[in-house]
């Protein structure tokens, strides 16, 4: 059996490019000089590691995990769930999952988010969890709602939950975002466009998974998430210096 | 025709926004949820080696700091071992080496605490001057992006750094040297990163 090496090269062209024009806040954070490439090294290769005592099981139920007694956030019930994988199709295990949203009428719980629409006193908006074995991971929250942002004067976000990924090494470390099918404002976002291949913003929308909804309950979306793959250090090339 | 390669695609990668705070330092977006909050504690109380604070402000393309960002720092410990199963070596109990860090949502300022890492073996029996990853996101970063810190006062090992010397550019390679300082009689690193224009730092593709 050969250890596990470097991870496959990043395709770029899949990736939104740092500079997108019509995501105004890009002009100015975009580095205008090329990255310079690495070969991976154990910098690389590792990340930190985290366990079930680094969360709690409540974590992972945004209904529940900032309401008062008896109560709960209002909006649609919905589970988001699905599995990570690499680009080998390999279930990543044991690796945290946070994402964090807007609540139902579109407002964050934060102190500078000013949006008028209102707070949700039972509703933090962000949540954790560890994929099992499987790569598999869910979460119950509320459908979020679409707001308005400061690029266009009429630029309005697509219903959307952030995601935050580990892997197993920090090579894989990713953020992304989770649209929903049928939203008719994912064409028109430009946060959204910045990615030119329409596939790949397929790849950010979850699909309506009846199968998992919850009778008389909850929808559930499926939203299966890829790190990038490593290769199988069929030939010699050393990471270690020993 | 051919075959079909059956690799998948990664997940494309999607700006962290204004409001990352609310999943990853909820603190610092003004509630409390968390039992704890991760990545404060880079080094834990049981770290050898020397303590050091590391301090800096991102600074966009027009030479403003930018209020919003968040920093992930992933390093070694003074033996320069990782934390991680895949790397030989020991690490002291409580040692992970992975930190968060936000910048001040008015002056741009970031700040941590943690030990100078040590030299890690890097590849082909090469040496790393001692480093610490860094990756950071933030609103208008559509990709985050990874550079390294290392350390003013490690001349020697730097000169021969794998990684620095592949920056074919030499003026650019200080950009990514932190500057030793004192404050306090603590030792505090200064480390600015450039999004954009002159002496724009060096990120990396990994």
């Amino acid at each position: 059996m050969s250890k596990p090496g470097e991870y496959y090269q990043r395709d770029r062209a899949w990736h939104p490019p740092a500079l997108d024009p019509s995501y105004k806040t890009s002009v100015a954070r975009s580095p205008r000089l090329a990255l310079i490439s690495l070969q991976n090294s154990a910098s690389e290769i590792t990340g930190p590691v985290f366990g079930h005592n680094d969360i709690d099981p409540i974590d992972n139920d945004l209904l529940k995990n900032y309401a008062q007694a008896g109560e709960g956030p209002i909006g649609e019930r919905i589970i988001l769930h699905g599995r990570v994988l690499d680009q080998n199709s390999k279930p990543v295990a044991n690796t945290l999952v946070e994402i964090w949203q807007a609540n139902a009428g579109g407002r964050y719980r934060h102190k500078k988010d000013t949006y008028l629409a209102p707070v949700d006193p039972n509703f933090g908006g962000c949540g954790r969890t560890m994929t099992d074995e499987n790569g598999y991971y869910y979460f119950r929250t509320v459908k979020p709602g679409a707001y308005p942002w400061r690029n266009f004067i009429n630029s309005w976000r697509p219903a959307h939950i952030h995601l935050s990924i580990f892997g197993s090494g920090f090579a894989q470390r990713l953020i992304t975002q989770c649209y929903f099918e049928g939203d008719p404002l994912i064409p028109k976002c430009p946060i959204v466009q910045s990615i030119s291949d329409p596939t790949a913003v397929q790849q950010l929308t979850a699909r309506i998974d009846m199968n998992a909804t919850i009778p008389l309950d909850s929808i559930a979306y499926r939203f299966d998430i890829v790190l990038r793959g490593r290769r199988a250090t069929l030939f010699e090339n050393r990471l270690e210096g020993d | 025709m051919s075959q079909e390669l059956d690799y998948l695609n990664e997940t494309p990668s999607q700006t962290a926004g204004p409001f990352v705070h609310i999943g990853l330092a909820p603190g610092a977006a003004g509630f409390d949820i968390y039992k704890q909050e991760l990545g404060w504690d880079i080094a834990g109380p049981n770290a050898k080696g020397e303590r050091i604070r590391v301090e800096g402000q991102v600074i966009d393309g027009t030479g403003s700091p930018v209020k919003d960002v968040l920093i992930e720092a992933w390093q070694a410990n003074t033996d320069g071992v990782y934390a991680h199963p895949e790397h030989p070596g020991e690490v002291e109990t409580g040692f992970r080496g992975w930190g968060r860090v936000i910048t001040d949502f008015v002056t741009g300022e970031w700040g941590f605490d943690t030990v100078k890492p040590g030299c890690v073996a890097g590849r082909s029996g090469s040496v790393m001057a001692p480093h610490i990853n860094l990756w950071i996101v933030a609103r208008g970063i559509n990709v985050g992006l990874n550079t390294r810190l290392y350390f003013s006062d490690e001349a020697d090992a730097n000169a021969v750094d794998p990684v620095i010397n592949l920056i074919e550019w030499e003026n650019r390679r200080q950009t990514i040297i932190a500057t030793r300082g004192e404050r306090d009689g603590a030792v505090v690193y200064r480390f600015d990163i450039r999004l954009q224009g002159e002496n724009e730092t060096v990120f990396f593709d990994i």
